[in-house]
Parts: C-alpha cells; sequence; structure tokens
C-alpha cells in the first residue's frame, strides 16, 4: 500500500493446530519494515502463537511465511534468526551473574581459533549496540546490577547482535515503571528510522495508538482488524477485540445475595527491589456473588489471590470468613477454613500432571475419606465420579493421569478439587485462561451455578468482557492497588481508563 | 469422548507397553532363570535364605529411598547412619550408659533397638529441618551428613572395632545376636521385619493420605502446596522413615555379626539408589512403587550372588552391576515416550 514501509515478512493463510484447539485460522500477517506493527488481542487470542510460528519455535499445521518474498520454513529458532528475525520475550532470557557483553553474545561468543573467547572483540562490539540505542550501559557490568528497564534493552540489543531486521517485542512494557517506558521508546523509534521492522504486542491500548504505525487485531485466533494507525482509537480496537456477537457467558441464576462470607483487610506483599505488588488492598465478598478483580499484567491480581491462599507467609493482612478472622497462615489450615484457590497456571500451580484424575480431585480434601490413618480408596472413587459427573468433566477413565485432558477439562478438574473442599469463597485465578471458546462458556456455566448455591466467587481477569459480563461487582487493580470499584452497569470505558498504571484512585459510581 | 480405547491403532503397541512396565519383574525372570541353570547350588534352600539376607539389608534402605526419591529428594547419608547405629548398638550392649559417678546404666536388648532406631530419626529429622527449613539442596544436606555420620561413627571408638557383642543375661540383652541371626518358623528375624516394613511401606504408599501427600509433593511442589499438603511434614516423615530404616539396619548387620565397625555401610547408599531406580522410581520425583523397589533389590542381590557363585570376578560384577542399571533407565525413558505417544493418539482419536 503505502511504499514507504516496504513489507519485509508475510504469513498467508497460517494455520496452527494444537490438541483440542485451533490456535490460529486462516491468519494473514504483513510486517512492515521501518514501522511499528502493532499486534493486539486478548489472551488465547493467538498473538503468542503467531509470534511463536514468526520466530521459528513452533511451526504452522498449514500456510505459508515469506520473507521479502521469497518462501521460506523455519524449522526451528535458529532458521529464524538467520532470516533476520528477533523475538523479545515477555519474561527475559537472562543470565544475571554475567556480564552484560557476554549476555549479548550467549551462545555465539566470537572466538579466535574457534576456542577462545575474543573478550575485547565482544565488548567492542557490544558497546557500538548500546551505542545504536543510545543506551549509556558498560558492556562489562554484570547484568544483574541493571535495572529491569536497562535488562530489557539488552535483550533487544542481544537479537541486534544477530543482524535481527525484524524485531518482536512481546509485552515490552509489562514490568518496566514509566520512566523506563519512555526510554524503551526512544529506543524502538531509533530502531524504526533505521529501517527495522517491529512488532509491538501490548495490551495498553493507549500505549499502542502512541507508538504503532499499524495495526492488526485478532480474536480467537482470527483477524479482526488490520489497518494503518492513522485514526484508530481505543474504542474501535475494543470493538475488533471483543467483536459484535456476545460471547457465551451463561445467563445469571436468579437468586439473592446474601451476607458477607469473607473480608480481606489491608493485605501487602513487598515486592523485590522496593514497592508492594499488593499495596494495602482491603475487600470484602459476599455469598452468592460474583466479584471480579479486573487489571493488567502485573496489576497484582495473582498477588493478592495468592495472599488470600496464604501463598506468601511474609505477606501482611487479616482475613475474615463470615466475621471470624483466620489466624493460620498455613495454606492446609486456610483451605479447611473455607477458602479455596484454583490457581492461574494449571500446569505448575493447579494440578499434579502425573497424578490420575482421581487423585488430583480428592488431592485436598483426602481427610474426607479417611479414618485414622485409613484412605477409604471406594470412597474416594465414589466422590470423585460424583465430581466428574457434576462438572460433566469428559474423561476416559478417572486413573487415567490429568494430563491426558485437554485444558478446558483439566480446568474443571482443578475447580473440582478447589470444590470438594466445600468452601464458602472460591477464588479464581484467570478461570478461562488458555481453553476454547465451548470449554470457557461451561466454565462460565458452573460459576454461575455456584453462585447460586450461595458460595463467594472471586475471580481475576485480564480480559474486560469477561470481568463486565460475568461479575455483580467489579474491583479494578493497578500498580498493586484497588483504583475503582463498580457496578456491572457502568460504561466498560470507565472501566478500562481506571486499570491503566500511573491513575490515582478513581472511585465507581456505585459500589 | 468416553469411548475406551479398545480400537487402539496397535494392539502390539500396548503389549510392548505391558512389557516395558513390568520390565522390572521381567529382568528378575530372566536373572532368576539364568543362575538356576548356570550357577552350581543356586536353587538350594540354604541359598535362597542367605540372598534374601543379602537382599534384606538393602531392601530396607531401598524402601526408605524410595519414599525420599519420590518426593523429589535424595538420602546419601543412610549409609552412614547404619554405621553410627551399628556403632552406638555396639556400644550400648557392651558399656551401656556411663553417666561418670562410677556407676552405669544397662539396657536390655529391646531398649537397644529403641534408642538406636530413635538415633536413626533424630539424624533423619536433623537432615529434613535442614532441607525444608534451611532450605539446603538434599544432595549437598544429606552429603553433609555422609560425612558427619561417619566421622561420629569413628570418634565412638577410635576407629576401631566394638567385638564380642553376645550381650548378657544379666542386663537382658543376651537376646540381641538373634535380631539379625535368629529365626522364627524357618524364617530369619531380619526377614519377618523385612515384611513388616514392606507391608506397612506399602499401606502407606497406598492407602493413606500421607503416602498421596509424598506423590503429590514429588509430582508438583508448587501445587502440592497450593492444594494444602503440608509439605514441609512430608519431607520430614520421609527423611526420618529413612534414617529409621538405616538404624535397623545398622542393628541387624551389629547383631549379625556380634561386632560394630565404623566402616559398616559404606556405599550401601548407592546400593539403595541402584535398587529404587532399577525399581522404576523416577529421579525426578512423584513417580515409584515399594514393590518395585523390592524387585529391584532382589535383581541385584541375585546378580551380584549369582555372579560370586558362578566364580566371575569382583571387578566384572561391578561392571555388569552397572550396566543393568544404566540400561533399566534406558528403557524407562523409552517407555515414557511411547507412553506419551500412545496418550497422544487416544486424546486425538478421542
Amino acid at each position: 500500500m503505502t511504499g514507504k514501509h516496504p513489507i519485509g515478512l508475510t504469513i498467508r493463510n497460517a494455520v496452527k493446530v494444537y490438541p483440542g484447539t485451533r490456535a490460529l485460522k486462516n491468519v494473514n500477517f504483513d510486517i512492515r519494515m521501518g514501522a511499528v506493527n502493532v499486534l493486539v488481542g486478548e489472551n488465547g487470542a493467538g498473538k503468542s502463537t503467531l509470534m511463536k510460528v514468526i520466530s521459528g519455535v513452533e511451526t504452522l499445521t498449514e500456510g505459508e511465511i515469506a520473507v521479502d518474498g521469497t518462501p521460506v520454513q523455519f524449522r526451528n529458532k535458529d532458521d529464524a534468526v538467520r532470516a533476520g528475525i528477533g523475538i523479545v520475550f515477555q519474561e527475559l532470557n537472562l543470565f544475571p551473574d554475567l556480564s552484560v557483553s557476554e549476555n549479548i553474545f550467549i551462545g555465539r561468543e566470537p572466538t579466535r581459533l574457534g576456542l577462545h573467547i575474543d573478550m575485547r572483540d565482544q565488548a567492542t562490539r557490544s558497546r557500538d549496540i548500546l551505542t545504536r540505542l543510545e543506551q549509556d550501559i558498560d558492556p562489562d557490568t554484570p547484568l544483574g546490577f541493571l535495572r529491569l528497564g536497562q535488562q530489557q534493552v539488552v535483550e533487544i540489543a542481544k537479537a541486534l547482535a544477530q543482524d535481527a531486521k525484524i524485531l518482536i517485542l512481546d509485552e515490552p512494557t509489562s514490568a518496566l515503571s514509566a520512566v523506563e517506558v519512555e526510554v524503551l521508546f526512544r529506543v524502538i523509534a531509533e530502531l524504526r528510522s533505521q529501517g527495522v521492522g517491529i512488532v509491538y504486542i501490548s495490551h495498553r491500548l493507549e500505549e499502542l495508538i502512541r507508538i504503532g504505525d499499524y495495526i492488526t487485531v485478532l480474536r480467537d485466533g482470527e483477524v479482526t482488524g488490520t489497518r494503518s494507525m492513522d485514526g484508530v482509537d481505543v474504542p474501535w480496537i475494543v470493538e475488533a477485540m471483543i467483536g459484535g456477537e456476545a460471547k457465551d457467558f451463561a445467563a445469571p441464576i436468579a437468586h439473592q445475595i446474601g451476607d458477607e462470607v469473607f473480608r480481606a483487610e489491608d493485605v501487602a506483599l513487598a515486592k523485590m527491589g522496593g514497592g508492594y505488588s499488593v499495596d494495602h488492598v482491603s475487600f470484602s465478598a459476599n455469598a452468592g456473588e460474583i466479584l471480579g478483580i479486573y487489571g493488567l499484567m502485573g496489576a497484582g491480581r495473582t498477588e493478592l489471590l495468592e495472599c488470600i491462599i496464604g501463598r506468601h507467609p511474609e505477606a501482611q493482612g487479616h482475613y475474615f470468613i463470615k466475621g471470624e478472622e483466620l489466624r493460620s497462615t498455613s495454606i492446609a489450615d486456610r483451605i479447611s477454613h473455607g477458602i479455596a484457590l484454583v490457581p492461574e497456571d494449571r500446569k505448575v500451580d493447579g494440578l499434579i500432571q502425573m497424578m490420575a484424575i482421581r487423585e488430583n480431585l480428592t488431592l485436598s480434601s483426602l481427610k474426607e475419606f479417611t479414618r485414622f490413618m485409613h484412605l477409604s480408596l471406594s470412597r474416594e472413587a465414589q466422590r470423585a465420579a460424583e465430581f466428574i459427573s457434576r462438572l460433566t468433566i469428559k474423561v476416559a477413565s478417572a486413573e487415567n493421569p490429568v494430563s491426558s485432558l485437554s485444558g478446558g477439562n483439566q480446568q474443571k478438574v482443578a475447580i473440582g478439587k478447589a470444590l470438594m473442599t466445600k468452601p464458602s469463597v472460591l477464588l479464581l485465578d484467570e478461570p478461562s485462561r488458555g481453553i476454547d471458546v465451548g470449554a470457557k462458556a461451561e466454565i462460565y456455566r458452573v460459576m454461575r451455578e455456584l453462585s447460586a448455591q450461595g458460595i463467594g466467587i472471586v475471580f481475576a481477569t485480564s480480559e474486560i468482557e469477561e470481568a463486565m459480563a460475568l461479575s455483580d461487582r467489579i474491583i479494578v487493580m493497578a500498580d498493586g492497588r484497588i483504583t475503582g470499584v463498580f457496578d456491572k452497569s457502568t460504561p466498560v470505558a470507565q472501566v478500562v481508563a481506571a486499570a491503566s498504571p500511573g491513575t490515582s484512585s478513581v472511585e465507581g459510581s456505585a459500589a | 469422548m468416553t469411548t475406551t480405547t479398545a480400537h487402539s491403532p496397535s494392539a502390539n503397541i500396548n503389549w510392548l507397553l505391558l512389557l516395558l512396565k513390568a520390565r522390572t519383574f521381567v529382568a528378575l525372570i530372566l536373572v532368576f532363570t539364568y543362575f538356576a541353570f548356570a550357577a552350581p547350588n543356586f536353587l538350594s534352600v540354604a541359598n535362597a535364605v542367605l540372598i534374601s539376607k543379602h537382599v534384606a539389608i538393602n531392601a530396607f534402605l531401598a524402601i526408605g529411598m524410595t519414599f525420599v526419591i519420590i518426593t523429589g529428594g535424595i538420602d546419601l547419608s543412610v549409609g552412614s547412619v547404619v554405621g553410627l547405629t551399628s556403632m552406638i548398638a555396639g556400644y550400648l550392649v557392651l558399656n551401656g550408659i556411663d553417666p561418670g559417678f562410677g556407676w552405669s546404666i544397662q539396657f536390655n536388648t529391646v531398649e537397644i533397638m529403641v534408642m538406636v532406631c530413635f538415633v536413626g530419626v533424630f539424624v533423619g529429622w536433623i537432615n529434613g529441618i535442614l532441607i525444608t527449613r534451611l532450605n539446603v539442596a538434599p544432595f549437598i544436606a544429606t552429603l553433609g551428613m555422609l560425612y558427619m555420620a561417619r566421622g561420629a561413627a569413628l570418634l565412638m571408638s577410635g576407629g576401631r572395632t566394638f567385638p564380642n557383642l553376645n550381650g548378657s543375661a544379666e542386663y537382658g540383652s543376651a537376646s540381641f545376636p538373634l535380631i539379625g541371626a535368629g529365626s522364627f518358623l524357618g524364617i530369619p528375624v531380619m526377614i519377618w521385619m523385612l515384611i513388616i516394613v514392606t507391608l506397612a511401606s506399602v499401606y502407606i504408599a497406598r492407602r493413606t493420605p500421607l503416602g498421596r501427600h509424598i506423590y503429590a509433593t514429588g509430582g508438583n511442589e508448587r501445587g502440592a502446596a497450593l492444594s494444602g499438603v503440608r509439605v514441609r511434614r512430608v519431607k520430614m516423615f520421609v527423611y526420618m522413615f529413612s534414617g529409621l530404616m538405616a538404624a535397623l539396619v545398622g542393628l541387624i548387620i551389629a547383631s549379625q555379626l556380634k561386632a560394630a565397625h565404623p566402616a559398616t555401610g559404606e556405599f550401601f547408599e548407592l546400593n539403595a539408589i541402584a535398587a529404587a531406580v532399577l525399581g522404576g522410581t523416577s529421579m525426578s520425583g512423584g513417580r515409584g512403587r515399594i514393590m518395585g523397589t523390592i524387585i529391584g533389590a532382589f535383581v541385584i542381590g541375585i546378580l551380584s550372588d549369582g555372579l560370586i557363585m558362578m566364580g566371575v570376578s569382583s571387578f566384572w560384577q561391578m561392571v555388569i552391576k552397572g550396566l543393568v542399571i544404566v540400561t533399566a533407565v534406558v528403557i524407562d525413558q523409552a517407555q515414557s515416550r511411547l507412553q506419551a505417544r500412545v496418550a497422544l493418539t487416544q486424546e486425538a482419536g478421542s
């Protein structure tokens, strides 16, 4: 279209199938050189998959990629690097104990005779790259001494040292302070003027509009909008992200919202290196209520829920179940007092992947089947079967390892495990992350049913649509603080605004 | 989705998988049959008793080790704890406790057993505290304990042997030699002890919340903790249990030999690990079975005794033992890969 930004990489009719889900459905995407190509979409929309495909981490099921008009096939990351594609992941892959230059050249050290690392050459070249990025960083400093924003720049330098012509930045600002973001933006502007094609992924919409030249919106593995950034505003992006047709959020089941079942007071969790990831937060949840906690990456949603369940013994805070304060800090005690958590990451926190479905379901409630020391396997199996049918978990056998299930069914197992403890308040952290649309709808249905049974439900989410559609009340968090409490009838834009980091507290219309 | 996998793509793969799963048992049968033909007198009753006594020593330690490894840890100290506890047993039989007033307290056999077992559990407790409270890696914590316990054993006698542990009728310790040498209904007492310990361990592993928590801790420690498993307690238990097993072995050896030598138990920890691994225990935790370990201990025991009977040099014995262990793990890896592939095809089919 525009001659001043030639297309460097194209991807056509891209399809990527994972067991149980289609992460990409016929995606077309162009990367323009000397421009910032913004990619935006909700969690699970396929952004990460698309970037993994472009950087050679994953291969396409169908479709083709062309660099400068020549079709290419990336079998691994090295192929992509050779084609000039560099990626900076959200989680930095750096070695804090090595120097900056060693980090930049890790795995590709310039050597003499293939054996002796040419430290001087390495340092000189590092200095050149850092100068190009207009950064005053000494290449000999141990990386761990740098601030997070500078570390990010080192990660970018690493990509540039491999002659990256296309640079993918996956949520680069999620962990940065406002000043560091400015530095990063200057670096990006500099690279753009040097003709580098930049792919920029972020959830912070204002940021995207400010820095982007082109925008592509993904939803459920499909491109729902792609255009030049001229004239794009937040409502347009939100519209393209969420779409006209509403997802199946399951109709609310009419029931009375009861008295307070849970209250947290003055919860604080200090962050490494100063500040708080949860900054003196207080809130309460009522029986039969669905309370949504909405916030961006790093807002402190997950940490708040982890504090409540007792994951961080060093955290401050007081917790009350039906008015009675919990004294013990151990997770086991909190669970037995009626708090249950379904963690965000099923693989690492939620389930024991190698154990059977039955064993996972009952892990938190073994006491129920135990007399003295003796565990009644028959009663356990019976109870597991009951929950499998109650939550309509699709299993061939309850004795199969939980890892053999699809994401949605695994999530139901995690919920089942939490429910079996008969909680008064159920905490769900990103309950619909990484599962397909059908399974999401079922999870929502389960949440509705549970709230109708009088359980207080507190769920954290980074999807505004989910927060708006499911919650009776919405708490918005940013920078570890509560920046607003809203009624479900509040306009979306107002809720989104409260979630931007740096905003001062906005009190909701009705709390 | 709820259909069974009766129409799986190939029945052969399922057969192969079954064979691989039962590999330790297959190995046991192979080793046994081979020596039954190759080694003279292998099938005699006397030899069976002898082999089972050798196996028992390793099996006690291997059971304790299996629990530890299932939680994702390791206990390198057991061999030294065997040495230390057998020295303590020897010391108590010979001297009792001398508080330094010109008279001493003497103990009967049961009291000695209880005290020695307590020492073993206590050493395990220290291991557990180092690992769960002071965050020392299990390998390092128990490596340190390996040296400390061995050093303590040597210090007790200045490196000398406590000889003639016959006990005395006067103090009620005359039955001490029976722990390792006595028999009941024609079966050695130590084998009875092993049977009881094995049954109790299988019970703990399969039918108690504690057992489930042991597997959960090793399978995914963070996940287990978030599910309300008291991970620290679980770990404390396994190291204390492993210490107890070491103490039993220390008692048995001191009793069998009627002597306690401070070098007793060197490299026993490695044999215990070998038996556990051979029995299918995963070094990365979460997977393993007590009966597998027992079979593993038998494979190792029969292998070494059979080779001795055939007159194979001890140098070759070590090479062969090493090969068997490595082969076992190679097969283990092949099995996991195959299993993952079968699970994936099932997933795709459902």
